[in-house]
């Protein structure tokens, strides 16, 4: 193993800088989520209890079979004895089932309703929240961190309850049985003290990188995979594996080999405590028995229970490794699900009423709240008639996205407000908003489903007739019928088995069979044939009518019949007006578009 | 469980290590078998004599076995994580390089939570295994062993006896064994499938929003949350079927040796300390019989992880260098197809079919044609993204079946249409193809692509971090970075696909020139939807339905007054109308 240090990115380490000292109400919110099968660790709780008593009534039988029985030579006593141990060993098998069953059972059901919780949640979060939580953190939450809560939840709880049960049952037999023993015994109590505290010391920061390695080592699997082709038409096999090898997944190495050294030290460091325990008793205890204090028998019994003692020490520091592992976890979990919705409807939020199609920007302003210091947008005010379309042009990164993005209100603005027919857009339910709303964006992203599906993503209970007229409406219906099974054609994840065009047209054609009052298009055809793409516009002629529509495009074709161009730049609009307004201004609109045919070869 | 087998080829560079530890479980096991026999003796002798010299020299002994048993425990600890963790270290690694290497038809239906749940939870199950389970296992083999040895030397009637119900035990722990990985593959087929969900639910926030699509989706997750749910209950009414009914059979035997054991002693077959001993050896075995089903459980979820990442590393790359593939440096750049046929995997109808191209060296060859007429298909083939069905793509005269994958592609600049940036700094991003690019070089192609102004007045400029956990940039501008990333590695041979779709046509027109400027001295393929940036092109291939329907020069193909003019019209069109009105604007 090399030796030298390999740190992770700092936002790794940022990442779990945030959860410093956890407070004890990661616990209480986490028994929070067993509340509701309360009845269940109860009735677990007795049931254990039951079978701990049919085991200890084993080998007390045992000693009646052979005292009673054998000794005294009793067949019938014997065969009591030996029918009582069948039934108590019955008991305990049919105890033992039930509660796996039960605890097993609640266990499962507390980890599906936090997942649930955790997806419904998610759902909740508005966009911001997915730039700056990556797929694979997610996915570490939702999966890995609430995997580390469900043994937790089946058998930890359970399980400690009988250790401490164990442990305060033999101590109490310890002290009755001979106080001066007990008491030696516990002599080495500190020691142990000492030896949990050291070990727990050193190894919270061993776990602390253990925990970086693991979301390392996750997010890059995760972003190596997804962009294989990338990595592959720029043969960066080698060179990445030579880097997840040698940093990422050593890092990873490195740390749990640390976290099985100490662990490898701490068990057996205890094990050697338990050890001295037993010398101590043999050494002192033999002198007392020698010295006729008390009898071998307890002597005996005493060195039994010593075993007895720190069985349960030792599986009780071995369990509180792992509630550590689950409080982490849990403090993540939760902390996901605390997660502030930052688009959330209002509790005085109402239904948008079918939209007109006013739509009114006054006065907006807006930065993303990542980054506060950029301001995307700048007193924006614009208007939207009923029916119009809103061509939105300028250069990339001028925040015509952005512009639409308030419009669906994925974000809300920072100064100013959106309305549609007047309602300001935070005082109507998101859900009936966009309900409302068709959008075609930027990357058409498809879902591993049928075609029919994708397109139906827009309204769920579309018939196979209306799905069909939306796709033909795009010009899509022609490749669809083409493909293997036509609509039934499955496109594995992120649309894999099509062309970017063909992508396009089908999130197009979702948007349309949502039957949008407002349409909204950014660059929805950029990658789609001019044949294609003029099919669509002669069919949007048609779609649009009474509908507002915005559009945000380079091609001049889609954009020459807009009633109103507006130019984007710097998040300012700079000019607006008519295609021709706008040229004759001679300003930006005309600069950019003449660039697009100045310096060309003429035609001919 | 077959599966476990494979790991050999990864267990075998521990093999000393293993031995090592397997040697010191056999002294820590024995450390514990010899404490009871000290014990015993402290009463027998020790108490029988009354030598507190004896008592002291047995606490000594006591105490040195323990640390001796201390010392071995940590040797077998240590070593059987080490041999765990580097393992799993391995086979993540080994996952890992073939993931990275398996064709482009792989990943077309691959999806990414299941490969991402092989390389973390299934590889993770195999370490939990390697770590715990296979010690333990032994452990309860060594146990099970002496203690039978032990009891057949002390009566074998009693102990063929105490054998019968361990019979079944056996039975039904294998055949539990057998069963149980089945169903952690099920488990851990589910788990991949939510993860695949989460993941695309995420990758997708935007639409799920845009259509107001959140109960929907919240559906779909239940139904693969209550999957995991059922399967994960399966396997656990399983094992609380096997487990309970285990320490059942266990105990049956103390029952058995205590009943004919005792009549045994009655009839004076064996003596009471025979069938005390007897006893004891029982319950040495219980423990590790206790444990044995849970360990057949950590094996059966070991073979299903194992079985999952065999999956994908049984799986060979389709595209592989030939063994003797030639390792050409510089190539030309003339790129030919030859009676080129294609198909995708599992397709009936052919992407692409008689295609014939010759591009000579720093030609440009334009690609035009409806949505979904084969013009990606066929640039992708040119890195061997696919291999072809028939015919072949040659370059500089080799097939480039014959060349080195990494050779060639390391000639080949690409920029794909949707441009994927990954978490890392703009520097290293542009510098993907080129990991040892120097400071100006990388300046150079980022000027080249336009990009370098927009870089400047990111917060910290060229070490901004973008991607997932960094800055958002808009389309425009990842464009930007991916074609200054092509350009960067200087490549033979130039792939640019719909590169400038989504960028604004003055951003176009820059990047145009900057493109016009840098397709000189190579062979550059370009597909584009606009005529203005085709027009020029040495060749111009019309493409329908995966067919050349046209192919020549702009003049010439103007002429053909097919599927080109038509487009030209089109195009025309708008761009007369933009003429007219500048005209008419004139005028006034
Ligand atoms: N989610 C985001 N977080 C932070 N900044 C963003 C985000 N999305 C876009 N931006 C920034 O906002 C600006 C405007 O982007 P955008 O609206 O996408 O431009 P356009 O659509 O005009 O190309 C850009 O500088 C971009 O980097
Ligand atoms: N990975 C794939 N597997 C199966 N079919 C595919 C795959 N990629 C593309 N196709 C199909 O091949 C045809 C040609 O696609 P493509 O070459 O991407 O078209 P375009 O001309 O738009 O670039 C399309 O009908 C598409 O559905």
């Amino acid at each position: 193993m090399s030796t030298q240090e390999i740190t992770p990115p700092e936002y790794y380490l940022r990442d779990d800088e945030q959860r410093q000292g956890y407070d004890s109400g990661v616990l209480r919110d986490l028994l929070a989520f067993m509340r509701p099968y309360q009845r269940q660790f109860i009735f677990s709780f007795i049931l254990m209890t039951i079978g701990t008593v049919s085991v200890v009534a084993g080998p007390f039988l045992v000693k009646v079979a052979i005292d009673d029985g054998i000794t005294q030579n009793d067949p019938v006593a014997l065969r009591n004895a030996v029918l009582l141990y069948l039934l108590a060993i019955l008991v305990q098998w049919l105890v033992t089932y039930i509660r796996i069953n039960i605890m097993a059972r609640a266990g499962q059901s507390i980890i599906y309703d936090m997942r649930d919780r955790l997806f419904n949640h998610i759902q909740k979060l508005s966009l911001g929240f997915f730039s700056r939580y990556s797929v694979g953190r997610l996915i570490a939450r939702v999966i890995n961190d609430v995997s580390s809560i469900r043994d937790f939840v089946t058998w930890s709880v359970i399980a400690s309850a009988r250790n401490l049960f164990t442990l305060v049952g033999t101590l109490i037999a310890m002290l009755a049985l001979n106080l001066q023993l007990s008491l030696y015994t516990f002599t080495v109590l500190p020691l142990i003290m000492l030896a949990t505290y050291i070990f727990r010391n050193r190894i919270r920061e061993v776990y602390r990188r253990v925990r970086i390695g693991n979301s390392w080592v996750n997010s890059v699997l995760a972003e190596n995979i997804n962009g294989v082709r990338v990595v592959q038409a720029f043969t960066r096999e080698d060179y990445n594996y030579e880097r997840f090898s040698q940093e990422v997944n050593q890092y990873h190495l490195q740390n749990n080999l640390k976290s099985a050294s100490l662990i490898s030290t701490f068990f057996p460091t205890v094990d050697m405590i338990g050890s001295l325990a037993v010398a101590l008793v043999v050494w002192l205890g033999g002198a007392a028995v020698l010295g006729a204090d008390i009898t071998p028998g307890v002597l005996v019994a005493f060195v039994l229970y010593i075993e007895r003692f720190f069985n349960p020490i030792q599986d009780l520091s071995r369990r509180y490794d792992q509630l550590q592992v689950t409080l982490t976890g849990g403090e993540r979990v939760l902390e996901l699900l605390r997660t502030d919705v930052e688009v959330a409807d209002d509790d005085t939020a109402v239904e948008l009423p079918r939209i007109n199609g006013d739509v009114h920007f006054e006065d907006v302003s807006f930065h993303y709240s990542d980054d506060p210091d950029t301001v995307v947008l700048q007193d924006i005010e614009l208007k939207a008639e009923r029916g119009q379309t809103i061509a939105l042009v300028g250069q990339t990164g001028a925040g015509k996205s952005t512009l639409i993005k308030l419009l669906s209100r994925f974000h809300d603005p920072t100064q100013g407000r959106v309305c549609i027919d007047g309602f300001d857009l935070r005082s109507v339910t998101q859900a009936s908003l966009r309900s409302q709303m068709g959008i075609v964006l930027q990357e058409p992203f498809l879902f591993s489903g049928t075609v029919q599906e994708n397109i139906q993503f827009g309204r769920l209970d579309a018939s196979l007739q209306e799905v069909e007229a939306a796709a033909k409406a795009v010009g899509a219906h022609d490749f669809i019928s083409k493909l293997r099974n036509g609509y039934e054609t499955t496109v594995e994840e992120g649309g894999a088995l099509l062309s970017e065009g063909q992508r396009q047209l089908i999130s197009f054609a979702r948007a349309l069979l949502a039957d949008p009052r407002i349409l909204i298009l950014d660059e929805a055809t950029s990658s789609v044939d001019t044949q294609t793409e003029q099919l669509i516009q002669k069919a949007l002629a048609t779609l649009l009518e009474g509908r507002t529509s915005f559009v945000i495009a380079h091609r001049l074709s889609t954009i020459i019949n807009a009633d109103l161009i507006v130019v984007v730049d710097g998040g300012e609009i700079i000019e607006r007006g008519t295609h021709e307004d706008l040229l004759q201004k001679r300003g930006a609109y005309f600069q950019l578009y003449s660039m697009g045919f100045k310096d060309r070869p003429e035609t001919d | 469980m077959r599966q476990l087998v494979k790991l050999r080829r990864l267990v075998r560079p521990y093999w000393w290590h293993i031995v090592g530890a397997l040697a010191a479980l056999v002294v820590v096991t024995a450390t514990q078998l010899a404490i009871p026999r000290i014990i015993e003796d402290v009463i027998d002798i020790g108490l029988a004599q009354g030598e507190i010299r004896f008592m002291i020299q047995a606490a000594g002994v006591i105490l040195g076995i323990g640390l001796l048993r201390a010392i071995f425990a940590f040797v077998q600890r240590y070593l059987s994580e080490y041999v765990s963790m580097k393992v799993a270290y391995d086979l993540r690694n080994w996952l890992f390089n073939h993931i990275q290497h398996l064709s482009f038809t792989y990943h077309d239906r691959a999806s990414t939570g299941q490969l991402m749940s092989r390389c973390t939870e299934d590889v993770g199950a195999i370490q939990r295994f390697l770590g715990f389970g296979a010690v333990e296992l032994s452990q309860a083999l060594f146990m099970a062993i002496g203690a039978m040895g032990l009891m057949l030397t002390s009566s074998p009637r009693l102990a063929l006896i105490a054998i019968i119900p361990i019979l079944p035990l056996v039975l039904l722990t294998t055949s539990f064994g057998g069963r149980v990985s089945k169903m952690f593959y099920d488990v851990d087929w589910a788990l991949g499938s939510l993860s695949s969900r989460l993941q695309e639910n995420a990758a997708g926030a935007q639409v799920v929003r845009a259509f107001a699509r959140e109960p929907y989706e919240v559906s779909r997750f239940a139904r693969v949350n209550r999957k995991l749910f059922d399967a994960r209950i399966h396997v656990i009414s399983e094992w609380s079927k096997v487990m309970p009914t285990s320490h059942l059979l266990i105990s049956l035997s103390t029952i058995l040796i205590l009943f004919f054991g005792g009549r045994m002693v009655l009839n004076d077959e064996i003596t009471v300390g025979q069938l005390v001993a007897f006893n004891s050896y029982l319950l040495l075995l219980a423990n590790p019989v206790q444990q044995l089903t849970w360990l057949v459980n950590a094996a059966g979820e070991a073979a299903a992880g194992a079985q999952r990442a065999f999956e994908v590393l049984d799986r060979p790359s389709e595209i592989q260098s030939a063994p003797e593939a030639v390792e050409t440096e510089a190539l030309k750049g003339l790129v030919e197809f030859k009676d080129v046929h294609f198909t995708y995997e599992g397709e009936q109808i052919p992407a692409l079919s008689d295609i014939n191209i010759a591009a000579e060296p720093n030609q440009v060859v334009a690609l035009i044609g409806p949505t979904g007429s084969g013009k990606t298909s066929l640039v992708n083939l040119i890195p061997r993204f696919y291999d072809v069905s028939s015919g072949a793509v040659l370059v500089d005269g080799q097939d480039i079946r014959s060349i080195d994958v990494q050779v060639l592609r390391r000639q080949i600049g690409i920029v794909l249409q949707s441009s994927l940036l990954f978490s890392a700094t703009i520097r290293e991003n542009i510098a993907l193809g080129r990991p040892d690019a120097d400071e100006e070089q990388i300046l150079a192609a980022a000027r080249a692509a336009e990009a370098h102004e927009f870089i400047l007045n990111t917060a910290d400029g060229y070490d901004t971090v973008v991607g997932e956990r960094g800055v958002t940039l808009s389309g425009g501008q990842r464009q930007r970075i991916a074609i200054a990333r092509a350009l960067l590695i200087d490549p033979s041979i130039l792939i640019l696909d719909d590169s400038t779709s989504s960028v604004d046509m003055e951003t176009e027109h820059l990047i145009q020139k900057a493109l016009d400027e840098l397709m000189r001295g190579r062979t550059t393929f370009v597909i584009a939807q606009r005529l203005s940036t085709v027009r020029n092109a040495d060749q111009i291939l019309v493409m329908d339905q995966g067919r050349i329907i046209e192919r020549g020069q702009h003049e010439a193909l103007l002429e053909k007054r097919g599927l080109y003019k038509e487009i030209y019209d089109l195009q025309l069109a708008e761009q007369e109308q933009f003429r007219e009105t500048i005209a008419q604007l004139e005028k006034n």
